[in-house]
Formats: structure tokens, C-alpha cells, sequence
């Protein structure tokens, strides 16, 4: 029976794909191993191979298509003694179960961006723009560095190869290599560099490929960048931002995968920003950028792909210290940063089936929190659940825990709950990475529990 | 087998131990007034430690890291220097920090714990003191990364010890500047031991010059106790950083004559006899027999500088004493470029406290 071939995911989180270029014709022979196109992803371009033996019977999707979906069928082959007219049945069959590859993504992380509300400043009538998380990224830093001279980004393959996660696509062309510069494998030689050249007042962007390896440098970034202002009384700051992708990413293991948001958020000197939509993104990292001070930018790379509508204006920022009610609601107020706020507010559609009205507030900004949007909802709703990736302990929910023992004591009618991480190291396996995250229907629950129904 | 390439580590000195010339002196060294303002900064520099070291011993001042018998690698390091050269030194460094122009009243400010010692009105551009050991290192780097990116003729000098060219930072700092042949100078003030770590127990390597070479940058060592040595090696290697020719390490032998800081005890861990040999290598000593001997240095010369180095300390001294301390709330002050809402309470309350007599600051 005749074979469809299926559009191949090349990474865990990849969820489409150019088909740059077939590499055999229709009416070729193919044996098992024998290349057959090529696939470009944003991370990378990549041969497929073939698996079973035949015909290449005929090609579905031709070369220079962009945006195929993985597991979409990208051509059929056929087995010895069928013909072409065989193909149509095999057209016809339902689409076979997604491969092994693409199970290995948890369903609701990419599931997410896609039913995320379109999120909208209230103060901004101006004309608006979809673009994705990635594009918006790009574009802040792309808005700032043709604003001011003294910006630029730093990183292992920021420049030539276009960012990791192809954040900076179009940079080098446009800034030359003296303001996107690639560095070695040197986590600890680059942030230094970055903070010792900030110190000289250029404003550097420092973009770790993901926030994982700013452990190598972080004394240079605790240690130097927050207090270099306090200890010379004054008289060197940092202008500088630190980004990168943060938190749990998919299928990428435990050194590769957890939430940097209570490690840094606790350090006196450092700003620490967590954006979830394209407008949080844009707005936040030209404020980033903007901002005095060393800023800890948080990025989340399941939310790179996710597409919102920003504000199309270069002047547009997101003020940092200021939290967002993504959906305002009477019953229980649901905080949560990053990719946490598209399942809260996913949980929140849950709760409104059954009554339940949630009220979800986007932190944005973890150093300083604005602890006032969080004190006068928990004063109408009177209940407070917190949602992070990271582990419970010590983390930015036993902070909520402590503002509302602290600032809203009496306001509060149930407990705060809060909804974390396991507390355990990311497992590699898909079946137990995508039980230790929290969910909508977790986040749900744990709203029900502090409402008792 | 084939040899692929070959390296080679140069030391140079121009005095020997007794002040006596070894080999030819360098064209600046004809000038001697300019080798007097060396050991005029020397004398300072070994005044203010002296100084520094009896505040600390009466609980006047915080720990203190002296610099005796190191003063020709500070001072003659930052005497190369040109004005809008960036000094980024490590913590033991007050010789290059007074040759800058930094006030001994400052310098006692900061080792007293007051952060207004960091305030430097004649260079705002030089870094303060590094505590934390090497990690200044790749600081220079960008420094000197802001510079070339603005197309400047200038140089970052960074200083740091022998231990530090143990840590990952310095690697990291060298290899990269010398792949953007950044226009940056390393000096290893290498007094042999870190803390209670000699040099032997350090590093493996015969030379600290040499780990310039796997980096692929130029790499030497100097006789640290010749200050004509050293301020001619130095300035060399800066003046090729200045017009683009990269960074280079340079590894400036010398001999701490004293304890790592005011903190420790060195006679628990290494010979007295020992040091007291090394005192026959001192810098100060090395050139005021120069001195003495080619350009007219006599006591009464010697006496008056001592004199007044002693008495301008001393004055430095007293009004760092006299200085009143900084408000309680101006430890909020500086953390951000505005102090945020949250910081802002914390800052109230602690005036509010103070106020009412329940904390004296």
C-alpha cells in the first residue's frame, strides 16, 4: 500500500516548517536512508530521510513552502507494483496518529498560545499589529538600537546564526557585526565583558541561549552588576539587560529546563521582568533596554511562536513595576507571570463554566512587584491562588503567601494556595515532564478549593 | 614527530637587588626627575599602608590589604598609564590608585566602609576596587570593548594577583580579548602567595606569563621589585593596546612582606626567615640606592620626603576620622538609579526608627 510521508518534527517544540527543497523527483527510486528533502525550521535546516522503500509517487507539498505543519503529508510513496492511481486512496485515509516525536510535547504547551486571549493595553487606541513573540522581541531590540547608539547584543550565535531560537533574525544585517556580536562559549567572559563595558556606559544586551547557563556568570550579574551602583556610592551603574529563554521548555531535560524567577527576584540591585504576550515582550524589553539599572529578562521559548496584537508604535512601552488584570473577575484572583498567565487564564474559562469568576493578574515584573494591583484584588475577591513553573520552595508563590499575611491578612477568607512545579529536578520523560507542571485543570481546582466548592 | 610551534616567556630588569643597573635603562629612565616622582609614589603608597594597617590595629578602620614590598609593580603599572587610561584594579592596589590621583582620604573612606570612597572626582572613569578576585578581569574586557567600539586611542590597565590566574574569569577575560584584540593590559602583581597558597601550590605552570600563550596573546614577566622594570614593560604593552595591536599579559614578579590582609597571621604558614630574605629584594630600597648613586638623592632629600609623605597621610587620616558618617537611610540611596516605591518605605521606616531613638544607625 502506498506510504504518505509525513512532515517530520525536527525538535521537540517545533510545530511547523519550510520544506526548502526536495531532493528527490516523482518517479524516483528511493531506498531505505536515501536523503529526501530538506527542512528548515527556525533553529535549524535539516535532511529528511527515507524510511521505507519504493516510488516516490508523488510530491504533496512542493519545495519552498513555508509554515507545514508537522505531521501534514508531504508526499507518498509507493510500493513495488502500485501506480499513481493507488494514490488517491492513501490521500483520502484519515491522517495516522501524530509519530512519537510530536507527543513528546506536552499538548497544552503549544496548545496555549493558540487559544491565549488577544491581549490589549486599555490607554493605547493606536494601530495595531499580530506578531509573535519572537518578532516582537526582535523588533523592541531592532526599535531601541536604531534610538540609541549605545545598545547593543551579545550572545553565543546572536549574530550570524541569527539567536539560538532565531530571536535576533535580521539583526546583524541591519547593525553590523560591531553592535551583534557573536562570543565564544564563555558564559562567564561575556556577561563580565557586558557588565564591565556597561560600567563604561554603553548599554548592553546580554542574551543567555537560555537562562540555564546564566548560572556560569552569575556572580557577574549579582555580584557586579546589582551592586556595583550601592558600593561605589553612586557612581558606576549598569545599564544592561540580561535575557534569554527561562523556565521549562520541552523535552530538554533537568540541567536545561527550570524557572530562574525566585533566584533572581530576590537579589537587591536587579530588576527582574517576566513577559507572557507579544505586548508584555515588546513593551517590557524596550523598557528593559530604557531602565537604568541591570534588568533580568525572562523569556519562555513555548511562547517564541505564540502570535498577539501589539501596538504598532515605536513609542509604546510596558512601565516595569506594573502588574495587568489579563480578565477581571469577583470571586478569586489568580496570579501567575509567563507562560503560567495563558493557563491561568485558561483555568479561568474552566472556573466561568461553573460559576466561578477569576479574576487573573499578569505580574509582568517580579523586582519590584506590584504588590498594590495584587493587595486591592484579594481585597474584592478576598481569595488568592499563585501559579509558577518553578519549585515551591522559596519561590515567588510563598511570596504572595507573605505579602497577603502581611497587606491583606483581613481581607482573606481562605488560604492561599499555591500551585507550583513538582519539586524535583525537569524528568527528560514525556509522560512525567508533563505531569510536573501545573495545568489548567490544577489551577482550576486549587480556585474551587480556596471558593470551598 | 614534527614541532608544530615554539613559545617563548622574556623576563626583564633593569636594576638588580642592590639598586646597581643590570642592563641598559629605557630612554624614560633619563629623566630623573621622573624616576624621583616614582619613588615619591612608593614612599606614599608604603606611608598610607603603614598608616592604614595602625587604623585598622586601633579599630578605626575595617580590613586592610598592605601592599609592602609590592609598591613598584602598583605604582610603576599606573604610572604608565595616560590620564584617559581606565585603571581597573584589584584590592591592593592603593599605589596605582594614589599615582591616579584617588585622595588617601577617600582610600581610608572606602576601607572604612563608607561608599563614598568609591565617589573619585580626578578619574570617574577608573573602576573601584575589586573585592571578589578576579572577576574585574572580564570587566576590563568590556571596558576596553567600549572603548574600541567608540574608535578611542586608549587602554584599560587591570590588575590582580597571582591566585586569580587560577580562576575562570581571568581565562575567560584574556581568551576573548584576544580574539577582539581588545585594547586591555593584564598585570599578575604576583607576591607569591594567596593567603596561605604559594605560588608552587597554585598553578602547575612554570610561569604565570605563559597562560597568555594559550589565549594567543603576548605574554612576559618583569622584575616586580624594579619599578623602572615594571613602568617600562607596562607601558609598552599599553602603548601597543592603544594603537590597536591587542591585549597582553604581563606577569610582575614580587613578594608579599607581610600578612594576606589585616585578617591574617602569614608567620602560622610560612618561614620568617624566608621573608626577611626577600627584604633584600625591596623596591623602595632597590631605588632609592639609585638614586642615591646617579641622581643626586641625599638624605636631606630623603628626609623631607618622609616628612612630608608622613604628614600628608597624617592630615588625610585625621580627616577621614573627622568625617561624619553617612545618614542611616543613605544606604538606600545608591542600589537603583531612583529609589523604587517598596525601597522608598524601607527607607522611611528606618528614618522613622532612628528618629525615635530605637536604633542609633
Amino acid at each position: 500500500m502506498a506510504i504518505q510521508i509525513l512532515m517530520p518534527a525536527l525538535s521537540p517544540t517545533m510545530t511547523d516548517g519550510k520544506l526548502s527543497k526536495w531532493l528527490k523527483a516523482e518517479g524516483d527510486t528511493v531506498a531505505s536512508g536515501d536523503l529526501l528533502a530538506e527542512i528548515e525550521t527556525d533553529k535549524a535546516t535539516m535532511e529528511v530521510e527515507a524510511v521505507d522503500e519504493g516510488i516516490l509517487g508523488k510530491i504533496i507539498v512542493p519545495e519552498g513552502t513555508e509554515g507545514v505543519l508537522v505531521n501534514a503529508p508531504i508526499a507518498i510513496i509507493l510500493e513495488e507494483g502500485e501506480s499513481a492511481a493507488d494514490i488517491d486512496d492513501v490521500a483520502a485515509a484519515p491522517a495516522p496518529a501524530p509519530q512519537p516525536a510530536t507527543e513528546a510535547a506536552p499538548a497544552q504547551a503549544t496548545a496555549a498560545p493558540a487559544t491565549a486571549p488577544v491581549a490589549s493595553e486599555a490607554d493605547y487606541d493606536g494601530p495595531m499589529v499580530n506578531i509573535t513573540v519572537r518578532e516582537a522581541l526582535r523588533d523592541a531590540m531592532a526599535e531601541e538600537m536604531r534610538a540609541d547608539e549605545n545598545v547593543f547584543l551579545i550572545g553565543e550565535e546572536v549574530a550570524q546564526y541569527q539567536g539560538a531560537y532565531k530571536i535576533s533574525q535580521g539583526l546583524l544585517d541591519e547593525f553590523g557585526d560591531k553592535r551583534v556580536i557573536d562570543t565564544p562559549i564563555t558564559e562567564i567572559g561575556f556577561t563580565g565583558l557586558s557588565v564591565g563595558a556597561a560600567f563604561s556606559g554603553l548599554k548592553p544586551i546580554v542574551e543567555f541561549m537560555t537562562f540555564n547557563f546564566s548560572m556560569q556568570a552569575i556572580d557577574h550579574i549579582i555580584n557586579s552588576a546589582a551592586k556595583t551602583l550601592y558600593m561605589s556610592g553612586g557612581q558606576m551603574g549598569c545599564p544592561i539587560v540580561f535575557r534569554g529563554a527561562n523556565g521549562a521548555a520541552s523535552r530538554v531535560g533537568a540541567q536545561h529546563s527550570q524557572c530562574y524567577a525566585s533566584w533572581y527576584a530576590h537579589c537587591p540591585g536587579l530588576k527582574v521582568v517576566a513577559p507572557w504576550s507579544a505586548v508584555d515582550a515588546k513593551g517590557l524589553l524596550k523598557a528593559s533596554i530604557r531602565d537604568p539599572n541591570p534588568v533580568i529578562f525572562l523569556e519562555n521559548e513555548i511562547l517564541y511562536g505564540a502570535s498577539f496584537d501589539v501596538p504598532d508604535d515605536p513609542d509604546f512601552t510596558v512601565p516595569i513595576g506594573k502588574a495587568k488584570i489579563e480578565r477581571a473577575g469577583a470571586d478569586v484572583t489568580i496570579v501567575a507571570f509567563s507562560i503560567m498567565v495563558g493557563k491561568a487564564l485558561e483555568a479561568a474559562e474552566l472556573l466561568a463554566a461553573e460559576g466561578i469568576e477569576a479574576e487573573v493578574i499578569n505580574l509582568r515584573t517580579l523586582r519590584p512587584l506590584d504588590t498594590e494591583t495584587i493587595v486591592n484584588s484579594v481585597k474584592k475577591t478576598n481569595r488568592l491562588v499563585s501559579v509558577e513553573e518553578g519549585w515551591p520552595v522559596a519561590g515567588m508563590g510563598a511570596e504572595m503567601a507573605a505579602i497577603m499575611m502581611e497587606q491583606a491578612f483581613d481581607y482573606l477568607d481562605a488560604p492561599v494556595v499555591r500551585v507550583c512545579g513538582e519539586d524535583i529536578p525537569m524528568p527528560y520523560a514525556a509522560n512525567l515532564e508533563a505531569l510536573s507542571l501545573p495545568k489548567p485543570d490544577g489551577i482550576a481546582a486549587a480556585a474551587k478549593s480556596v471558593c470551598y466548592r | 614527530m614534527t614541532k608544530v610551534c615554539e613559545f617563548e616567556i622574556h623576563y626583564t630588569r633593569f636594576l638588580d637587588s642592590e639598586g646597581h643597573i643590570a642592563s641598559p635603562l629605557p630612554l624614560f629612565a633619563d629623566d630623573s626627575n621622573a624616576l624621583k616622582a616614582l619613588y615619591r609614589w612608593m614612599v606614599l603608597t608604603r606611608s598610607f599602608d603603614a598608616r592604614a594597617v595602625a587604623l585598622q590595629r586601633t579599630g578605626r578602620l575595617g580590613t586592610f590589604a598592605s601592599s609592602l614590598g609590592q609598591e613598584a609593580v602598583s605604582v610603576g603599572a599606573a604610572a604608565a598609564m595616560n590620564d584617559d587610561d581606565v585603571l581597573v584594579p584589584s584590592f591592593r592596589e592603593q599605589g596605582a590608585l594614589i599615582v591616579r590621583g584617588v585622595p588617601y582620604k577617600q582610600q581610608f573612606l572606602y576601607w572604612g566602609g563608607d561608599e563614598r570612597g568609591s565617589v573619585y572626582e580626578n578619574n570617574c572613569q577608573d573602576f573601584p576596587n575589586s573585592i571578589p578576585v578576579g572577576s574585574h578581569a572580564p570587566h576590563a574586557a568590556g571596558a576596553a570593548m567600549a572603548m574600541k567600539l567608540r574608535g578611542e586611542k586608549r587602554a584599560v590597565l587591570c590588575l590582580f594577583g597571582d591566585g586569580a590566574t587560577s580562576k575562570g574569569d581571568v581565562y575567560e577575560a584574556m581568551n576573548i580579548a584576544g580574539i577582539w584584540k581588545l585594547p586591555v593590559v593584564f598585570v599578575i602583581n604576583n607576591n607569591q602567595w594567596a593567603i596561605s597558597i604559594s605560588r608552587d601550590k597554585q598553578t602547575a605552570a612554570e610561569t604565570l606569563a605563559q597562560k597568555a600563550i594559550a589565549v594567543g596573546i603576548g605574554g612576559e614577566q618583569v622584575d616586580g621589585n624594579d619599578v623602572i622594570a615594571v613602568r617600562h614593560v607596562v607601558g609598552k604593552a599599553l602603548e601597543r593596546a592603544r594603537s590597536g595591536k591587542g591585549p597582553h599579559l604581563v606577569e610582575a614578579l614580587t613578594y608579599r612582606l607581610t600578612d594576606h590582609t589585616t585578617a591574617d597571621d602569614a608567620s602560622r604558614y610560612r618561614d620568617e626567615n624566608t621573608v626577611a630574605a626577600h627584604w633584600k629584594e625591596d623596591p623602595v630600597a632597590r631605588l632609592r640606592t639609585y638614586l642615591n648613586e646617579n641622581a643626586g638623592w641625599g638624605k636631606n632629600d630623603e628626609e623631607h620626603l618622609l616628612e612630608t609623605a608622613a604628614a600628608e597621610i597624617e592630615e588625610a587620616a585625621q580627616a577621614y576620622l573627622n568625617e561624619p558618617p553617612q545618614p542611616p537611610q543613605s544606604m538606600f540611596d545608591f542600589l537603583f538609579a531612583t529609589v523604587p516605591p517598596e525601597l522608598s518605605r524601607q527607607r522611611d521606616e528606618v528614618i522613622r526608627r532612628v528618629a525615635e531613638g530605637g536604633d542609633n544607625g
